[in-house]
This record gives structure tokens, C-alpha cells and sequence, in this order.
């Protein structure tokens, strides 16, 4: 038998709290979880083996269908609405810098201390229809606000609405890549006699868009997992869930009640699987599209 | 996505004193554009914080008077006599200690183990790290409610950090990134003068790793506190619930049910929220540095 190095023996004492996990907690159930996706199990009883079962069953639940809708509606605005106000006000804060620029960083961070839970219930009060702050704010234009909490079109644009409270995180990220733009070389554009907006186009944005493209993930992958805020405003209580029919169901709550409410065990592994595999391609879409478009300067270097 | 912040970049100053001028007023306007977007973040917690100090009657009225009149501190006491807040504060507390304590410390041996040692394996292994952040939560989540009901940990708060045990994906990476800028030799010199392995890892690598593992456990003590779906898949008795289940109780007691509290709700919404404020002013820079450098929100 060949020795094994103390040394190498030494790593594995480090990664064994890693293996472990990995094993355990992360590897054993994505095996068990596709396992159960292909059975009936009510936690009770042992599972039962039903082949495509489920998979075919998410194809026709109309729930699946309005969750899946409802997540795609919110993802398509959120993510684009997010980053667009978060880009101006990191080139806005990029424009002042100083101290100044901390002072509004730390003010535009703040709501993402607030846990989601707070988040959700102060928008139920702060959305409600009769005298909510932001119907009472639309009044002060002679706008008449819509029921934000009741009305089953209105529920998902207050929901990116208040999304759009949590933009500390976007903000900063992007703001950390304006401060690594060069200085010199607008300076430089800008002899050239390059316009506002042409630097803006031309040097600012290639020089962030790997900042940029990273963002547009994360905010895409955690828009579409969205659970606690729509938890907490419309969930998991009789008279809320009634109020609004399947206007506020995004896809992790449905999966999240056929697991732990109706204990569709077998199920709620498919949908997860499915959910899995739809993140997993945007995600490369993202990645194969925004190689065209990122700009990368070590590439720039090396060729 | 490594980037260093608050670095002073020398500015090139191009033009005469009109152009300053210019730019001067154009820095006014951005920093009135500024506080606008500000007011407008701020509100809301002005808002939640005013009505929680006013009477139920008054919780909607003068939305834009930002102080409670009339004054009714009188709601903070309600709410811990309609609710046991204090021993949720404190479950939240411990259980945020613990599982961030867990996570970093985890985090940092396993981060360790990757940076020091060269062994065979150990590209496919951290591949393994990389690989898990792309994992949504979802996928495993059935299966783990599934393995802490088989050991009968159901009902308890351990499933609520015992998984931070052994090291997360996110902060092995940012804590080895940390590790490897460490000069080899610091390390080596030590090996000379007789050190273990673990002395390494213990005497030299955590001291050094310090603002990483600050970083780490900020941002996992913040997860923790915002936790909402395992203490609702986890804790049935209502002593043992966090801060954010609490709330969720709260909610569904007094905000949906029959018998509305709006002041009840929005004093524990304060609660729930103001020890994590507070964090964040003492530990702000560690926030700063740990979004910008991992991307973590």
C-alpha cells in the first residue's frame, strides 16, 4: 500500500467538517430529493414509486402554471427595474464621492437590514389601499391609488414596488465598480470631445459590465426564489390567503405548501427539481449572452 | 469580483475655474437628487417607527408628520404582554450567535485546509464548493426536513444552525481567497520553529483572516436573523420561536385576524428590526466590504 503523505492526511482533517456536509447535507439529499421526485410520500407511509408521476401532474396544475406566471411577471420586472435605480444611484454617489457618498450608501443600505418578515408587514400597511403612505402620497397628485393588497392586479406591482426598497446591495456592488473605472480614461474621452453619454456608453458601461452582468444573475436567481416578504403579507393564515385568491402564489410558496402543508412530499421534490433545472438554464443563457457582451480587460490585455 | 473600496484615486483635474464651476453646481444637483432618494428610503422606517408610538385609532392619519402625536409609548409595553418578545429576542440572539459562529469557524478550517495543503483531489473538491452555491435551497429541502425528523430534532432550534457546522460554500471561498494572500513564508517560518498544523490554522491564519471571519459572521448572523422558513418548517412551540416567526404570528393574530392590534404589530415589527440596525452602524464597514467583495446581500 503506498503511504499517504502526514501532510496530505493533515488537509483531510481540515476538509473532513466539508466532506461531511457535502455528503450529508448537500449531495445525499439532491440523490434523495430526485429520488422522491419520481414517488407519492406523505411522510407517513412509505413512498410510493410513480415514475413521471409528478412531473407530468406539475405540466397540468393550474397552480404551477399561475405560480410559475405570477415568479416570471415579478422576476421580469424587479430585476430590470432594480438595477436600472440602483446604476443611478451609484453614478449619481460616484459623482460626489467623499464622505458624503458613505453617508448615502450606509441610507440606501439600511432597508436591507430590515429582516424580510418587517419588510413584508410594513408594506401591507404602508400599500393598503384606504389609507396606506403611498396611496396618501399619489393623493397629494390627485392620483387615486389602487388596492395594492386586495386587488388581484394590483398585488404583484406593489410586490415589485416594495422590492424595490431593497436596492442597498445592487447599489453598492455597482458603485465599487464605478470607483474602479479609470479616471484617466474619460479624462481622456473627454479631450477627445466625447459627449456625456457617449462616455457614458462607450467607457463607463464596458468598463462595469462584468459588475453589471453579476448582478443581473444573483438579482435574477434570488428574484426567482422570492419567499418570505409574500409569506409574510399573504401566507399561512386562512383570511389572508383567501383575501387575494393565487394573485401573490410565486413558485417557492406553492412548492413550500405542497411540502410542509399538504405533505405532498414526492411532489414538492419535483417541483423543486423543476426549479432547479429552470435556474440552471437561465442562468447559462445569461452566462452565453453575456459573454458577448461583458468586457473583460485581461482579455483585452492578453490579446 | 475583488474591489477595493474607499481608495483615494488621484483625479486629474482638467480645465479652467469655469469648468469647476460648472461641475460644482452639477455636484449640487446630484447631491439634491441624492437626498431625495434618500427621504424616500427613509420613510418608511420613519413611518413604522411613528405609528408604532401613536394609538391604534391615529396609525393611518398624518402620514407625513414625522413624529407620533398623540404620543403612546404605552404600545411597547402592550406587545410584550401580548407575546413573549423577550424570550424570541433572545432565542433569535442565541441562535444567531451560534449558527454564526458555526458558519465562520467552520468556514475558516475548511478554508484553511484549501489554501495551505496541496494534495491530490483538492481542485475537484473545491470545485464541490463552487458547485453547492449554484444549489437552490429548494432542492434539499425536503430531504433535510427528512433527516432531522428521522433523528427526532423536529420541534427543536438545533436544525436552525447545526447544518452551519460544516462550512458554507460562500464564505470557504471568500475566507480562502483571504488565506492565500497570506505569504507562504509566514506560514513555513512557523512549520521551522515547531508549530502543528493546527497552531497554523489556530495562531496565525484566524488572527490574520480576522476582517474576513468579521465579515463572515456579520452577514451569517444576519441570515440567521432574517430566517423565516426554518423556523416555520422547524418549531411548533411558540416559546422557542425566533424574531421573524414571532412576527409572522403577530401578523396572522392581529393584522389579518378578526381582532386587529395594528399597534401590537407594528411595535414587534420595531423589535424584530432595531437590533439588526444597530449592528449595522457598529459593523457597517465589514457590510460594505463583504457586498462589494463577495456580492453576498
Amino acid at each position: 500500500m503506498r503511504r499517504i503523505r502526514p501532510e496530505t492526511r493533515w488537509a483531510y482533517v481540515f476538509l473532513l467538517p466539508w466532506l461531511i456536509g457535502l455528503v450529508v447535507f448537500q449531495l445525499g439529499p439532491m440523490v434523495a430529493s430526485l429520488v422522491l421526485s419520481f414517488t407519492d410520500f406523505d411522510l407517513i407511509g412509505s413512498p410510493e414509486f410513480v415514475g413521471l408521476g409528478n412531473y407530468a401532474k406539475t405540466a397540468q396544475d393550474p397552480k404551477v402554471l399561475r405560480a410559475v406566471g405570477n415568479t416570471v411577471y415579478y422576476t421580469a420586472l424587479h430585476v430590470p427595474l432594480s438595477i436600472a435605480l440602483a446604476l443611478a444611484l451609484a453614478l449619481m454617489l460616484n459623482r460626489i464621492t467623499g464622505r458624503a457618498a458613505g453617508v448615502f450608501r450606509t441610507i440606501f443600505y439600511l432597508p436591507s437590514m430590515t429582516p424580510y418578515v418587517a419588510v413584508g408587514v410594513l408594506f401591507l400597511f404602508l400599500l393598503n389601499g384606504q389609507a396606506g403612505m403611498v396611496n396618501q402620497f399619489l393623493g397629494l397628485f390627485g392620483i387615486e391609488g389602487p388596492q395594492w393588497t386586495t386587488d388581484p392586479d394590483w398585488i404583484l406591482p406593489g410586490i415589485v414596488l416594495m422590492s424595490l426598497w431593497n436596492l442597498g446591495s445592487t447599489t453598492i456592488i455597482l458603485f465599487a465598480a464605478l470607483r474602479n473605472v479609470p479616471r484617466e480614461l474619460t479624462e481622456a474621452a473627454m479631450i477627445d470631445g466625447a459627449g456625456r453619454w457617449q462616455r457614458f456608453r462607450s467607457i463607463t458601461l464596458p468598463m462595469i459590465s462584468s459588475a453589471v452582468f453579476f448582478v443581473v444573475i444573483i438579482n435574477t436567481i434570488s428574484a426567482l426564489q422570492m419567499f418570505d416578504q409574500v409569506y409574510a403579507m399573504f401566507f399561512g393564515n386562512q383570511i389572508a390567503q383567501q383575501s387575494h385568491g393565487d394573485a401573490a402564489l410565486f413558485y417557492v410558496v406553492y412548492l413550500f405548501q405542497q411540502a410542509f402543508q399538504f405533505l405532498h412530499m414526492g411532489y414538492a421534490s419535483a417541483l423543486a427539481w423543476v426549479l432547479f433545472l429552470v435556474i440552471m438554464v437561465i442562468t447559462l443563457i445569461q452566462v452565453k449572452v453575456g459573454n458577448r457582451l461583458v468586457y473583460y480587460e485581461a482579455e483585452e490585455h492578453a490579446g | 469580483m475583488t474591489t477595493t473600496l474607499d481608495r483615494a484615486r488621484p483625479r486629474v483635474e482638467a480645465g479652467g475655474p469655469a469648468d469647476d464651476a460648472g461641475r460644482g453646481s452639477r455636484k449640487v444637483f446630484f447631491l439634491v437628487m441624492l437626498s431625495a432618494a434618500s427621504a424616500l428610503f427613509l420613510y418608511p422606517f420613519v413611518w413604522l417607527v411613528v405609528a408604532s408610538l401613536k394609538p391604534r385609532s391615529r396609525t393611518f392619519a398624518d402620514p407625513f408628520v414625522p413624529w407620533p402625536h398623540p404620543f403612546a409609548p404605552e404600545n411597547y409595553l402592550a406587545v410584550w404582554d401580548a407575546a413573549p418578545m423577550l424570550a424570541w429576542l433572545v432565542n433569535t440572539l442565541i441562535i444567531g450567535v451560534v449558527a454564526a459562529g458555526a458558519a465562520t469557524l467552520s468556514s475558516a478550517f475548511v478554508a484553511f485546509g484549501f489554501a495551505y495543503f496541496r494534495f491530490p483531489g483538492r481542485n475537484l473538491l473545491f470545485g464541490s464548493v463552487l458547485a453547492t452555491m449554484m444549489l437552490p435551497a429548494a432542492v434539499t429541502l425536503v430531504p433535510t426536513y427528512l433527516i432531522w425528523n428521522s433523528v427526532g430534532l423536529t420541534g427543536t432550534q438545533v436544525p436552525l444552525w447545526a447544518g452551519n457546522l460544516f462550512g458554507s460554500a460562500f464564505y470557504v471561498f471568500l475566507l480562502r481567497q483571504f488565506l492565500l494572500g497570506v505569504p507562504r513564508y509566514v506560514f513555513e517560518a512557523a512549520r521551522v520553529d515547531g508549530a502543528s498544523y493546527l497552531d497554523l490554522f489556530w495562531r496565525i491564519a484566524v488572527p490574520l483572516a480576522r476582517p474576513a471571519l468579521i465579515i463572515a459572521f456579520v452577514f451569517e448572523l444576519k441570515a440567521s436573523w432574517f430566517d423565516l422558513m426554518k423556523p416555520l418548517i422547524y418549531l411548533q412551540d411558540p416559546a422557542l420561536y425566533t424574531l421573524p416567526r414571532g412576527l409572522k404570528a403577530i401578523v396572522d393574530q392581529f393584522y389579518q385576524g378578526g381582532d386587529p392590534k395594528w399597534e401590537i404589530v407594528l411595535a414587534a415589527s420595531v423589535i424584530t428590526t432595531l437590533p439588526l440596525v444597530v449592528i449595522f452602524f457598529f459593523g457597517q464597514r465589514h457590510f460594505v466590504q463583504g457586498i462589494a467583495t463577495t456580492g453576498r446581500r
